[in-house]
């Protein structure tokens, strides 16, 4: 159960070979989490990270293979996990590709693979999760999106559309579970040095791993909807909505 | 059929909601029907929903809301006892008792609980180093369990009495208890309080002379710091007799008519109770309390239920609610209380009320809460910033030295520490195998903290 000030027990990761799944795992494991289901395309892969969440003091970690394009296995992977597991208290959505626009642009496969994988994944998982815990009566899904979502730039806008329908997807996903005692919080940070990000040019305002953890954790506690990170991302994109489009795409962001 | 609806519950300190389906019932034979017909996510019974963390909650499951089974009050006058439903709430008791004479033997700080909610807490009230917790005033009490319906006397099934003392709902629903009654000759009571400068003096002066008042508690300022630690006003009282009446009360010696003076409003912003409004209030608190009544007459209402008169305080700390934190430590670990004061004043943990007594001796419950000793009672607002991790460590003191945390009242405790502060939990378990094998009653405290 998630405790008075926001600490859960029992988490599962999809998407957990993410710097960010990893640096909220720890702080998690630090707190309360016990239960740890870990999920990823190469389940061999996340060996070392479950042997350090046991080292943190998490009891049973369990890892499974997950991949966010076999939309057809999802349902029966979350029916299995709830099954075997039992009470989820949050799971974290933290999968996603970056892509590559160029490429993208060019060729139509490329393109609905990040689509796929960010968009369709996340659908495919969210309901079956949803479904799950309306009937445990309590829950957090935490949703991994971008500020990428909420105005799709030139010169990423395969991935910031993907982003943005996710985005739309776990807002809508959480205004129809408030009274069931599962809650969405939508994640937006802005640029995040990870692997997924190496060799890029940082964008204004870059964050890392370790402070999306931390702002996850604060808002777990505060029980927020949505957490930018940095926090003053809020103000900056919500003056960015409202740029007339001819400005907007000449923007160095 | 018993009215289902579903919704999302919370304790009294409004934190941690879950969904539930909620059952009002009616009839014995509604609760023996809900117990056998429970899904797969079990069954828990809610009084008043007064105590503070998840106890009576049961998310995704079944929620058996009791209090309409409320209404037998069948008092015994010859014996001093009464019989009285479950669902009853010690407000209505004390109403209907009080003026024949008789007080409750044990009241908690709010008259708003159920008789059914007081028993599976095994409250304890200001008297407890004198007479104890409810249970030792408990005759018999009719016990619904998964297994079938029983009469339980400390005699009958002592493992079952005791061990549903303190259960919080664990071992089934109470539709009937029979209690040992005080006969009181005034609704009054006999006041002194006193302001004592730091925690020492406070603390020299309950093991002094404790044992001549029934009734005895301080209020700590939590937020004074260096040579006040600690400070506060130890209030202290008995049953005023009648003839020590003044003249004006003696017309009417046991008059018992409390209102509610205000409400708080429906919302309040988050922040109100910050710790320069707490401050202030403790500030005023101890400067004017003593002068106010250093000695005197005071209604049951004001001595034992002052939160009563303001209705849904709990609102006033904002959305993010609060926490409250109760512990008993041994009465050799006086500098484990001394240590717990100094860390919630270094924290600045703006506290609103902070009550410390002593505990007389331990009943046999596995999971009753009061144990010889020294009690400290905290409410906090749930925005203070690293507030996890204080209680986390104040947790680990209390476990150090043999004390314990109150289930009624907790919200977040780390489950590893449970057995260490409850050693007697086996015995615990092997009861809950023999009424609840299947696991039918359940609730959000058993899941978070991994009861038996
Ligand atoms: C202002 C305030 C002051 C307080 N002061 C004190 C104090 O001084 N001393 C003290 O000991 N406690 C104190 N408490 C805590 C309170 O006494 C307990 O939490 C009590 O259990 C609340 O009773 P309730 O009817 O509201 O029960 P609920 O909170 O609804 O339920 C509490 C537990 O009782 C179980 N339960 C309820 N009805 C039944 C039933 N019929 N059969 C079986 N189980 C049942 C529930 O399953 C749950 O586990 C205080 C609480 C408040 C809000």
């Amino acid at each position: 159960m998630q405790d008075s000030l926001g600490s859960v027990q029992s988490v599962l990761v999809l998407g957990a070979g993410s710097d960010i799944a990893h640096a909220t795992l720890r702080a998690l494991v630090k707190r309360r989490a016990r239960t740890i289901v870990l999920a990823a395309r190469e389940p061999a892969s996340l060996v070392p990270l479950a042997e350090e969440l046991r080292a943190l003091g998490a009891d049973k970690v369990e890892t499974i293979a997950f991949d966010a394009r076999d939309t057809e296995h999802h349902a029966a992977l979350i029916d299995d996990v709830f099954g075997r597991v039992g009470d989820i208290d949050l799971a974290l959505l933290a999968f996603g590709v970056l892509g590559d626009q160029a490429q993208a642009e060019r060729d139509p496969d490329a393109a609905v693979d990040i689509a796929r994988v960010n968009y369709l994944g996340s659908v495919s998982v969210g309901v079956p999760l949803a479904q799950k815990m309306r009937a445990q009566g309590h829950g957090a899904i935490v949703a991994m999106s971008s500020v990428a979502g909420e105005r799709a730039r030139r010169s990423n806008f395969v991935y910031g559309s993907s982003k943005a329908g996710m985005d739309a997807f776990f807002q809508g996903l959480g205004d129809s579970l408030v009274g069931s005692g599962v809650k969405v919080m939508i994640v937006r940070p802005g640029f995040v040095h990870t692997k997924m990000t190496e060799g890029m040019d940082p964008a204004p305002l870059s964050t890392t791993a370790d402070a999306v953890a931390v702002a996850i954790v604060h808002g777990l506690e505060r029980g927020s909807e949505t957490v930018w990170v940095p926090p003053t991302l809020r103000y900056v994109m919500s003056a960015l909505r409202h740029v007339p489009r001819p400005i907007f795409r000449k923007l160095p962001i | 059929m018993a009215d289902a609806r579903s919704e999302m519950l919370t304790g009294w300190s409004r934190t941690a909601p879950s969904a539930a389906t909620v059952v009002s019932v009616s009839s014995d034979t509604e609760v023996d029907d809900l117990l056998a017909h429970a899904g797969e996510r079990g069954i828990i019974a809610r009084g008043l929903g007064r105590s503070y963390g998840d106890a009576a909650q049961n998310a995704g499951g079944t929620v058996l809301d009791g209090l309409s089974l409320a209404d037998v009050i069948d008092v015994d006058v010859a014996r001093d006892t009464v019989r009285v439903a479950a669902g009853i709430s010690f407000d209505t008791l004390m109403r209907f008792v009080v003026p024949l004479g008789f007080f409750v033997p044990v009241t908690p700080g709010t008259r708003l609980v159920t008789v059914g909610g007081a028993l599976a807490a095994d409250v304890h009230g200001k008297n407890h180093h004198v007479d104890g917790s409810l249970a030792n005033h408990v005759e018999a009490f009719t016990l619904h369990t998964p297994k079938g319906v029983v009469t339980v006397t400390p005699d009958s099934d002592p493992e079952l009495f005791w061990g549903t003392a303190g259960a919080m709902g664990l071992t089934g629903v109470v539709t009937e208890v029979v209690l040992r009654l005080l006969p009181v000759e005034t609704s009054l009571l006999r006041t002194r309080n006193e302001r004592c400068h730091d925690l020492d003096t406070v603390m020299a002066r309950m093991l002094d002379d404790d044992a001549d008042y029934r009734y005895s508690v301080a209020w700590i300022d939590c937020l004074a710091s260096g040579t006040s630690l600690g400070r506060s006003i130890l209030s202290r009282g008995d049953h005023a007799q009648r003839d020590e009446l003044p003249p004006k009360h003696r017309a009417k010696p046991l008059h018992f008519d409390p209102q509610a003076r205000i409400g708080a409003p429906p919302w309040a912003p988050n922040g109100l109770l910050n710790r320069a409004s707490i401050a202030i209030f403790n500030e005023l608190w101890y400067r004017v309390s003593p002068r106010l009544h250093g000695g005197g007459f005071e209604t049951i209402s004001s001595f034992f239920h002052p939160l009563d008169g303001v209705r849904e305080w709990n609102r006033l700390y904002g959305s993010r609610g609060f926490l409250q934190y109760q512990y008993v430590v041994p009465d050799d670990a006086h500098a484990a209380v001394r240590r717990s004061v100094e860390m919630l004043s270094h924290a600045r943990a703006a506290s609103f009320l902070a009550v410390l007594k002593r505990f007389g001796a331990q009943n046999p419950g596995p999971l009753s809460f009061p144990a010889p000793g020294w009690t400290l009672a905290l409410d906090i607002p749930a925005t203070v910033p690293g507030l996890a991790q204080l209680l986390d460590d104040l947790d680990e003191l209390v476990a150090d030295v043999g004390g314990r945390v109150y289930l009624a009242k907790d919200s977040r405790l780390r489950p590893e520490l449970l057995p260490v502060m409850y050693p007697d939990l086996p015995r615990f378990a092997e009861l809950r195998a023999r009424v609840d094998p299947a696991g039918v009653l359940q609730s959000d405290l058993r899941r978070r903290l991994g009861l038996p």
